[in-house]
């Protein structure tokens, strides 16, 4: 197992910054996961750790070894692909020992470890067939079993559970998860799905627009996100932000609401704002509707999920600021229903919308 | 592949529930298909088996009107075909009739027309000849072609464009154009007339066709496949020959194929670059037609001759021609 390292390492194509100069420290057995909507560079700067794709700048290394040039095979890394990428004309058992052959292990060591790992992931009865005629798990299954089967130093798996039915992808998840644990190998995981990046990663890597927004575990991105599109795009529905104006010590809100944030927050505000304007986070789990609570205007729409309901609450009689709030399933609310609630302040977060980042109370966020 | 693949464990797909599966109606329409594909073949096949019969009928029987369609089968036209014949004496005749038991099939139909067989006929070497330089320039054309798909299919070539029209290109002007200089250039390079000349002519002029036709075949192969090798710990060349090759013969076989049934039937450049030693069985049939009388038996059996390796190649490779789309691992 091994801790990769990639230091200021970026990707141009031609005219075209795929990735921009990145850091990024991932230690022995971790999992990380890079998580960021399609072209983000998530996927190239996995492909740039396993070699397929070369660098244009910047060094990759892996256990302290440079490996920024080496050739993919030279890596001693396992990569597993959203289609699979089985050898169709192969067989399943042959699948997996095919990293075993080119290693020149003895026939012996190959059976053994093809009796392993197909126990481990369940793929024994399958051995025989061709891929083509496995279903998409179980196809999947049989990439991990092939990655798994040399013992890398590291996997890298793109999108893995991406092309299969959603019910399925829920299996398939799990089962990644505890083969990680089993292993304790170093992993990094691309995905443009939050909710898995959240229930899988140690590590999450944000990424958008060929730059990483912030790395931090699950609850971090999750509770301080950096930015306000970690903000928007960790979480479903994304964090509640509000644009409003910091006059002597209240945010005003649109539709007249007024927000007190305590007094830490007071005087870091006057402080760390260029303008008067602000923008209020809070996740809808933050708000407890009392009914007298300081904020809050008419019920837009309620989204019925059976554990909880969600409320769609517009701040302003024009409904041109909506937010999510989470109310329980007791209580029904009627739309057009006035309600009222309050925020728990230790989960409010401030961004400066000129920055689009954070406000932070001295390296916290509040 | 349909999304409803991929939930749940693996069954075998097996060739019983696959035809269980079928429609009474579909089965009825694939019988109806069968049968006008059946009749199709059989108009087309008529030439074919008008001249195989020919091929084996005698001097007397080619020339009978109407043509009869039962007779008794002879060599006679091979024979004329493959040897090379002098009359004999009456006395030697009757001395050679003495010791039947000696004599070779061949010998003994070439004695019924009173003629000695003095060694092969100069349409064994064409026949030669053409295999030689139909099959070297096949493999050539194949190869460079595959190798040269690849790269244009792979990897980042400045002004991949432009080549690959440079290389179509080549095959615009017709032989009958080029074949003057060609033919002045291959006086000078000591080529003319020679089995290296015609086996670098046809490789080129096919060069044009493979490397379309294969990279086509090639774009097709997703490359993940070869990226998985390589982590897998191979190089770049063993994930060529481990997986693209094998992923690729059926595009390799229906090429092969194509280059082979070009070099096989070509004629003009045939007919102009070579006069003796390395002419090939386009042009030796036919001059046939113009010497003194037509033996029709005989250019039956050289057409049909000629016919034989291309029909035996088609069909040993037949089943990655008709083998079509594979079903891969990897959905698009």
């Amino acid at each position: 197992m091994a801790t990769i390292k990639l230091q200021d390492v970026e990707k141009r194509f031609d005219e075209f910054q795929a990735v921009k100069p990145l850091q990024l420290t991932i230690e022995d057995g971790e999992f990380v996961v890079l998580l960021g909507p399609s072209g983000c560079g998530k996927t190239t700067t996995l492909r740039m750790i396993s070699g397929l794709e070369a660098v244009s700048g910047g060094r990759i290394l892996i256990d302290g070894r440079d490996v920024t040039w080496a050739h993919p095979s030279d890596r001693d890394i396992a990569f597993v692909f959203q289609f699979y990428a089985l050898y169709p004309h192969m067989s399943v058992s042959r699948n997996i020992t095919f990293p075993l052959e080119a290693q020149g292990e003895s026939q012996e060591t190959i059976n053994q470890r093809l009796q392993q790992v197909s126990e481990l992931l369940r793929v024994k009865h399958l051995l025989e067939l061709r891929p083509g005629n496995l279903s998409g798990g179980d196809q999947q299954r049989v990439a991990l079993a092939r990655a798994l089967v040399r013992r890398p130093a590291a996997f890298l798996m793109d999108e893995p559970i991406g092309a299969l039915d959603a019910d399925f992808r829920d299996t398939m998840r799990a089962e990644i998860k505890r083969l990680h644990i089993a292993q304790e190998a170093t992993t990094v995981y691309v995905t443009h799905d939050q909710i898995e990046a959240m229930a899988m990663g140690d590590k999450i890597v944000v990424m958008s627009d060929a730059e990483v927004q912030q790395v931090g575990s699950p609850i971090e991105v999750y509770h301080n996100p950096a930015n306000l599109f970690v903000a928007r795009f960790i979480g479903s529905p994304g964090m509640n932000l509000i644009e409003g104006r910091f006059q002597e010590g209240k945010v005003h809100l649109p539709g007249g609401s007024i927000y007190e944030p305590p007094e830490r927050w007071r005087t870091t505000l006057a402080e760390r704002l260029q303008s008067e304007g602000l923008i209020l986070g809070f996740r809808p789990e933050a708000a407890r509707l009392n009914g007298k609570g300081s904020i809050g205007s008419h019920v837009y729409a309620t989204d019925l999920h059976g554990a909880f309901t969600m409320l769609h609450v517009a701040l302003d009689a024009e409904a041109n600021t909506l937010v999510h709030v989470r109310a329980g399933r007791g209580r029904h609310h009627a739309i057009d229903e006035q309600v009222q609630f309050e925020l728990d302040p230790e989960m409010v977060r401030f961004f400066d919308p000129l920055t689009e980042s954070a406000v932070t109370v001295e390296g916290r966020h509040g | 592949m349909a999304s409803f693949e991929e939930t749940g464990p693996s069954t075998p797909v097996t060739e019983a529930t696959r035809v269980d599966k079928v429609h009474p109606r579909a089965r009825l329409l694939h019988n109806v298909r069968a049968v006008i594909v059946l009749g199709l073949s059989l108009v087309l096949l008529i030439p074919v088996m008008a001249m195989a019969l020919t091929a084996f009928k005698s001097r007397a029987e080619v020339v009978s009107v109407p043509p009869n369609y039962i007779f008794e089968p002879t060599l006679e036209g091979f024979v004329f075909l493959l040897t090379a014949r002098s009359q004999m004496t009456e006395a030697a005749q009757h001395e050679a009739r003495q010791n039947m038991d000696e004599l070779s099939l061949f010998e003994r139909i070439a004695l019924e027309s009173g003629q000695r067989i003095n060694g092969p006929s100069d349409f064994v070497r064409r026949l030669r000849n053409s295999l030689i330089i139909a099959g070297g320039s096949t493999f050539f054309s194949v190869t460079l072609g595959l190798l040269a798909a690849y790269a244009f299919s792979r990897f980042d070539i400045p002004g991949k464009g432009d080549l690959l029209f440079f290389i179509l290109s080549t095959r615009m002007l017709p032989a009958v154009v080029v074949a003057v200089p060609l033919f002045l250039m291959y006086r000078q390079l000591n080529l003319h007339d020679s089995h290296v000349g015609m086996i670098i002519l046809y490789t080129v002029f096919n060069l044009s066709l493979t490397v379309w036709l294969l990279k086509g075949f090639i774009d097709e192969i997703p490359r993940e496949y070869e990226e998985a090798a390589l982590v897998d710990g191979y190089s770049r060349w063993q994930a060529f020959y481990k997986i693209v090759l094998p992923q690729a013969s059926t595009g390799i076989a229906a090429t092969t194929v194509f280059a082979l049934i070009f070099a096989w039937n070509e004629y003009a450049f045939a007919l102009m670059m070579t006069s003796d030693r390395a002419r090939t069985a386009p042009p030796a049939i036919a001059t046939m037609l113009g010497r003194g009388g037509i033996e029709w038996s005989a250019i039956a059996a050289g057409t049909l001759a000629f016919l034989i390796p291309v029909v035996i190649i088609t069909f040993a490779l037949r089943r990655h021609l008709l083998r079509g789309v594979t079903f891969g691992a990897i959905r698009q």
